[in-house]
């Protein structure tokens, strides 16, 4: 019977987790923030959590965008519908991969780094201390990483869907030769902005929440040791993983769906 | 330093038979203090009684498990958070730690307070940071990080940022700690002068006996989670109980435990019938 007994626990354990996420995303989104104080600081976190992942989110884009040219020409040319290889790269990066992959990536390069920074300014009395100056630390130092966190991912989705299809652009057109004109002209006329664009834009909206929230609660929440700062970075980025495809699942189903 | 005990009629925070348990372990069973405005006051104990525990209490960091702790005529635990943290622009706490922000100068670490609770121009707040950075002796050191500190000029500049804005109440965790005999001598200075001239209400946890007996004007001994002797130097230096003699003069047998609380030895080593 122990097993029940120890299931039992780890039920009220995560319960007992969500509840205080809860309260503790409430905690810092409900205060009015102060524009001149707070301003200044999100820009410093876009810049930290934004532009510094450019450079993984570009690259990664690129070589996505040139396997599935590289992919997608092999598999419809032998429909001879290579021309509307453009039109699959565009929705396969616009409606999933673009969201999907960068919600991932971005779990692994700042979610997990503002895990550690907070963590640590826990573990040395950092958050104490502003907290007995009169500072408080989830309008200070919480606030600004999650609102950066949640604004940089639908840029950075956006990103990567367009190099993907200029990468795929290059394998399908430069390299294999589909004709320019049909490359294009496929996507545009197949992609719609609101089912196609619009949706991407909402899922990465989502992920850029969720990423932000695990990412800055699990530092808040950690244990102040280094044991406990490497657990809470390694649940960021597992948690956020999970929480990305399992809600994609669910978006995918709900937006294109139509049963 | 010993003033007459009438001069301690207005306290300006008031513990009553506070209770406070971590993990099952009670760590205050029922203290009683009343700090008074405007003087030092020394509390001092031997290490893990929960001195820093109990400046965290004062400071609406932890809540007690019943008691009441009244700072300036306000309930501490019983506040909400808006003027919890407007109570706590009112005071400075150096902590043990020191805990700097790791991410700034140590000129900037000194003019955080500062920058976050008023709008003076750049030049004032220049001023006001090197007249703090020059009393604890490291305004040479302004442009140093925090990782390039000792651990003694860490817990200086955090002295130095605690003071910054002037605070009705100081706290100093340990600010002896790691110091030299110079260094020590200008801390016990600097505390003494804060306590002179601006008439900060100033409470140091120390176990340094003599410097804090020379400075304070009232001092309380905790150990196993009550308040075991308290009263101005001259009377704590005279006090009855064995206890306190005992911490005084740092003998190491006596009533007081130096150890954690352990089961019997003899079962630690594997010693049969062995006494603890
Ligand atoms: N975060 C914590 N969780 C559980 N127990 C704690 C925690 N912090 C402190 N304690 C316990 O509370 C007791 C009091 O700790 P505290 O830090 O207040 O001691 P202290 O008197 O300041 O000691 P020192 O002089 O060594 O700094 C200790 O026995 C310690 O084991
Ligand atoms: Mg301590």
């Amino acid at each position: 019977m122990q097993w029940l007994a120890d299931l039992g626990r780890q039920g009220r354990e995560l319960i007992e987790s969500l509840g205080r996420s809860g309260q503790f995303l409430a905690g810092f989104l409900l205060g009015v923030p102060n524009a001149r104080v707070g301003f200044p600081l999100l820009v410093k976190q876009l810049y930290f959590v934004g532009v510094l992942s450019l450079a993984i989110i570009v690259v990664s884009g690129l070589f996505i965008g040139m396997v599935l040219g590289l992919q997608g020409y092999t598999i419809l040319s032998d429909y001879g519908s290579e021309s509307a290889i453009g039109q699959m790269i565009a929705l396969t990066l616009v409606r999933e991969l673009g969201p999907v992959v960068t919600a991932l990536l971005f779990a692994g390069r700042a979610g997990s780094a503002l895990t550690a920074e907070i963590g640590l300014m826990k573990a040395t009395e950092q958050l104490s201390s502003l907290e007995m100056m009169g500072v408080d630390p989830l309008r200070r130092v919480v606030a600004p990483r999650f609102w950066a966190g949640f604004l940089a991912m639908p840029v950075l989705a956006a990103i990567f869907s367009v190099v993907g299809i200029w990468g795929g652009m290059l394998v399908g057109v430069e390299w294999l030769g589909v004709f320019e004109g049909s490359f294009w002209g496929n996507m545009q006329s197949s992609v719609s902005f609101t089912s196609d664009v619009l949706n991407g834009v909402i899922k990465s909206v989502v992920f850029g929440f969720v990423c932000a929230w695990i990412a800055v609660y699990q530092g808040y929440d950690c244990v102040p040791t280094s044991a406990g700062i490497s657990s809470a970075t390694t649940k960021t980025v597992v948690f956020s993983s999970l929480a990305v495809l399992g809600l994609d699942f669910v978006l995918t189903a709900v937006m294109f769906g139509d049963f | 330093m010993s003033d007459t005990t009438d001069s301690f009629s207005e306290p300006y925070i008031e513990l009553t038979d506070v209770v406070f348990s971590r993990d099952d372990r009670r760590i205050f069973d029922g203290v009683s203090l009343k700090i008074p405005r405007g003087r030092i006051t020394a509390i001092m104990g031997p290490s893990g009684t929960g001195k820093t525990t109990l400046l965290r209490l004062i400071g609406g960091q932890l809540k007690p498990d019943s008691g009441s702790i009244i700072l300036a005529g306000e309930s501490v635990p019983d506040l909400k958070r808006k003027s919890l943290y407007q109570l706590r622009e009112k005071m400075g706490m150096l902590f043990q730690s020191g805990a700097l922000f790791t991410d700034l100068s140590v000129f900037e670490n000194v003019a955080f307070p500062i920058r976050v609770h008023t709008r003076l121009p750049e030049d004032m707040i220049r001023d006001i940071v090197l007249m703090k950075l020059e009393a604890v002796g490291l305004r040479g050191a302004r442009d140093l990080m925090p990782a390039q500190l000792s651990g003694g000029m860490t817990r200086r500049v955090a002295l130095a940022r605690s003071i910054a804005l002037d605070p009705e109440l100081i706290m100093y965790d340990e600010p002896f700690a790691g110091q030299d005999p110079i260094a020590m001598g200008v801390l016990v200075k600097l505390i003494r002068d804060l306590n002179h001239s601006m008439g900060m209400t100033s409470v140091l946890v120390s176990h340094d006996v003599p410097e804090s007996l020379s400075i304070c004007h009232h001092a309380c001994i905790v150990s196993d989670g009550r308040i075991i002797g308290e009263g101005t130097p001259d009377e704590l230096r005279n006090h009855p109980s064995a206890k306190v003699q005992q911490f005084l003069k740092g003998h190491p047998d006596g009533p007081v435990p130096f150890h954690y609380p352990a089961a019997n030895a003899g079962n630690d080593w594997g010693i049969d019938g062995g006494g603890g």
